[in-house]
């Protein structure tokens, strides 16, 4: 006979609804990169030159900013989510396999962070 | 992976996910998520890239000039051939899980169908983006 409560036997042990947030984030973001992406791919391209003055025009237009910072957000989140599981598919080494996933997810928290900044700091027009 | 309990002695070995070394590779299927895989990876690799310019493009013209010399830099070059090879896969096998996903075309004849269908895809495409990159000529002047 046990002295723990029915709901406490069975937390934490069940679906929770849950289990598809990770799975369902991956595809939402691949849907939405299809078309950042090509956006991105096809404007960069696009461009008469990589001169300072035309990428940094380019950048100001408020549309291209917006879209810069949803490409850029959208695409470290889905490169977490897909290095995350790679990492959980070949590292089995628990102590290690913890150590990786955490650097790897503050790397890709910087990159956003930096990527949405430099967007910003463009698009209102801080250097000269 | 046979169990071998004898009085809950030896430890069973559970299998670990992928067994690469004992699926065949030369199924296309399995060859095509593993490049899938692989090209998501590169392109993880170029967000650094990618943040690298924009946070250039973000001190300013001068320093720009010498961030835009790195990262204009021969090596480099052919690593943007590669990226836009790894984003033309990427992309298309991405849609092809897309519709797996919708649990369509998952019969062996269909995913090897497709593999093709998405390598040849993924090369065509592949091939224009770089012929535009590299003959269009875009880069500083």
């Amino acid at each position: 006979m046990t002295q723990r409560s029915p709901l406490g036997q069975v937390r934490g042990h069940g679906s929770a609804k849950e289990g598809v947030r990770h799975w369902w984030a991956q595809r939402l973001t691949s849907v939405a990169l299809i078309v950042l992406g090509c956006w991105f791919v096809v404007s960069l391209l696009a461009l008469p030159g990589l001169d300072y003055s035309i990428v940094a025009a380019w950048m100001r237009t408020p549309a291209t900013a917006v879209a810069l910072i949803l490409f850029v957000a959208v695409a470290t989140w889905h490169s977490q989510l897909g290095v995350q599981v790679v990492l959980e598919d070949y590292v089995h080494e628990a102590g290690m396999k913890t150590l990786l996933l955490a650097l790897v997810t503050f790397a890709h928290v910087a990159l956003a962070a930096a990527g949405v900044f430099a967007v910003l700091r463009v698009a209102f027009g801080a250097p000269a | 992976m046979r169990a071998t309990q004898s009085g809950g002695q030896a430890v069973r070995e559970r299998p670990l996910s992928p067994h690469i070394t004992i699926y065949r590779m030369s199924r296309y299927s399995l060859l095509s998520s593993i490049c899938n895989r692989a090209a998501g990876l590169a392109l993880s690799l170029g967000l650094i890239l990618l943040i690298a310019w924009l946070m250039a493009v973000a001190s300013g013209p001068r320093s720009y000039a010498a961030g835009i010399a790195v990262l204009a830099s021969e090596p480099l070059k052919a690593c943007y051939a590669l990226l836009l090879a790894a984003f033309a896969y990427h992309l298309v096998a991405g849609i092809r899980h897309l519709i797996w996903d919708s649990g369509r075309g998952l019969e062996r004849r269909q995913s090897r169908v497709s593999a093709a269908w998405v390598a040849a895809v993924a090369l065509l495409l592949a091939l224009a983006l770089i012929l535009w990159a590299f003959l269009a000529g875009v880069g500083p002047r």
